[in-house]
């Protein structure tokens, strides 16, 4: 089934210079490897249809079941020449909970959220 | 002395603030009740030296440290004081002199003497930072091409000098700008003794220090998502606590009774903020290594954080440049009800031909749907729905006061020659304000001294 990453897992997002940071922690274990093969750099960069305009890199941490996403050129030129509203992208890490994945049937009981929706 | 300073067995440190305008009264509550060691202050965001030059300049009454010293050591130092709780803070921005005259002048009050008050400097090398630099790390230039926009240049200090401070019996530490974890590491590295090179350890304590640094972001702060992430009492957030072992380990906490939560959760999204590489995250003390940590929770908002390693520390610091870039103009005005997003979309037309007029001369320019996509801007959904109600939101980066001014000046021209149902507040400030652009460099170790001062109270 389709489901959105916010039922996988949650997000946090910080800033250094332009670059924002958007960590993604998998609520179980068991939904790393999915997030491994489904939520590349590449997707994730698209994801975000132009409000990254750099290079975006994906560090595995495994040992707390998470992907850092550092994201160059995400800050509109850095917080402080930043013309967003949101000058340090602390809501950036919002955009991607709606990232959709194709994960098995049988995970409708470890998901997060409403039990009802599938998306 | 009680039965904790005989043992050291751990430290307990607490968080004071985790930026300039973060709460007061939970760093109140934590001197009161935390039966802490120590109660670090970070107060600084990366601008806000540059800033505090600014400011100094035209405000001779301006003191040079955190506007919020005395507010903060007024609701802290009394506890602080009748519970042997010495207090490491940055608050001494671009003058830790002057922040520790400051905390003299209060404990006197309290009529608290022999209370000792050190000053860290040695940050600051605006004077020399052109002639100790190379490259420009963002754009590779050399750093020469700041030389006529230059500000302010602050070199990133370790633990070292504050350790200095503690070894000299220092009970208050006012430092400039230094590396945040360094904060909270100094204490243990004094406490126990640690040796500058042993790696695990600075490792283990800077990560101590980068899960406190930013407060209630590891209690339950900048966390709570209803339905998915849910926290008790989000009003009322408990800053937090680490009790560290001699070998770096600590269980990270908050006072029993305060909202919020320490969670896996929270500890692992604290773990990774502003981390970029997280196996070589890189701070004046150590590279810590953030892949080899491991998590448990071992009681009712209670984390065990152990396992964090280290790497040698980089053979250069970082130095941190602030340059006059201009100015930004912004204002807002308003829509809602049927029809709301077409006369906002024609309103950004109106906006855009009126500063052709006006010859608005820009270096880049944003006029925003705030309800629609002003905050996740190129991102925002093909799909997304219409807003009931939307702000119209510009902002432009000028050269010039004057140019920016423009800006303010054409939303003023919506009130009466704008569009039906345009709704537009009062402006209350000048709707403009200084860019202070940032740019990072290296230099050597040994090209820094910093210095400590004590005083007494």
């Amino acid at each position: 089934m389709i489901v959105k990453l916010q039922r996988l897992a949650h997000t946090r997002s910080g800033d250094k210079g332009n670059t924002s940071n958007i960590a993604v922690f998998a609520f179980e274990p068991l939904f790393f490897s999915v997030l491994r093969e489904q939520l590349t750099a590449e997707r994730f960069k698209a994801f975000y249809n132009g409000a990254i305009t750099g290079h975006v890199i994906r560090y595995e941490v495994a040992n707390i079941d998470a992907f850092n996403f550092v994201c160059e050129g995400a800050l509109g030129g850095g917080v402080s020449r930043n013309l967003g509203l949101d000058n340090y992208g602390k809501a950036l890490s919002s955009a991607i909970l709606g990232f959709e994945l194709d994960v098995p049937d049988d995970w409708r009981e470890l998901l997060r959220g409403s039990t009802n929706e599938t998306c | 002395m009680t039965n904790r300073d005989l043992m050291k067995q751990n430290i307990r440190i607490g968080t004071g603030s985790g930026w300039w305008g973060d709460r007061i009264s939970p760093a109140a509550e934590l001197a009161k009740h935390g039966q802490l060691d120590y109660l670090c202050f970070e107060t600084m965001a990366e601008a806000t030296i540059s800033a505090a030059q600014v400011r100094a300049r035209r405000d001779t009454d301006f003191a040079g440290h955190d506007t919020y010293l005395e507010d903060r050591l007024r609701a802290v130092l009394p506890a602080c004081l009748a519970n042997g709780t010495k207090i490491i803070s940055n608050q001494g921005w671009i003058n830790p002199d002057a922040a520790a005259a400051k905390a003299i002048e209060i404990l006197r009050q309290l009529g608290a003497t022999g209370v000792k008050v050190a000053a860290v400097n040695g940050s600051l090398i605006t004077q020399q930072v052109l002639g100790l630099t190379d490259k420009i790390l963002e754009n590779g230039q050399s750093t020469q091409t700041l030389a006529d926009t230059l500000i302010s240049a602050e070199v990133y200090l370790g633990a070292e000098p504050i350790v200095h401070a503690l070894a000299q019996g220092a009970d208050i530490v006012f430092t400039g700008r230094v590396a945040d974890p360094s904060l909270f590491l100094a204490p243990l590295m004094h406490e126990f003794g640690w040796d500058p090179l042993d790696h695990n350890r600075l490792a283990q304590g800077s990560a101590v220090g980068h899960l406190l640094e930013c407060g209630a972001q590891v209690t339950g702060g900048y966390f709570v998502d209803p339905g998915f992430k849910d926290v008790e009492c989000p009003w009322d957030l408990g800053f937090p606590i680490a009790e560290v072992n001699d070998d770096g380990s600590c269980v990270i906490s908050k006072l029993a009774g305060t909202g919020g939560c320490v969670t896996l959760q929270t500890v692992k999204e604290q773990m990774l903020y502003e981390v970029h590489d997280p196996a070589h995250y890189l701070t004046p003390d150590v590279t810590v290594d953030f892949t080899t940590a491991k998590l448990e929770m071992v009681g009712p908002d209670r984390v065990r954080v152990s396992g964090v390693s280290g790497k040698p520390r980089s053979p250069t610091l970082k130095v941190s440049m602030g340059c006059q870039e201009g100015f930004v103009g912004e204002d807002m005005f308003f829509y809602a009800g049927p029809g709301a997003m077409r006369r906002a979309e024609i309103a950004k037309t109106v906006l855009l031909e009126r500063f052709k007029i006006v010859d608005l001369q820009s270096d880049d320019l944003r006029i925003d749907f705030l309800g629609l996509n002003a905050i996740h801007g190129l991102a925002t959904p093909a799909d997304a729905p219409e807003p009931y109600e939307v702000a119209v939101r510009v902002a432009a980066r000028t050269r010039t006061r004057t140019q920016a001014e423009k800006v303010g000046r054409e939303v003023d021209g919506m009130a009466v020659s704008g569009i039906a149902h345009t709704g537009k507040r009062v402006p209350f400030q000048d709707r403009v304000r200084e860019v202070i652009g940032i740019w990072s460099s290296l230099v050597a170790r040994d090209a820094v001294q910093a210095t400590v001062t004590i005083s007494e109270s």
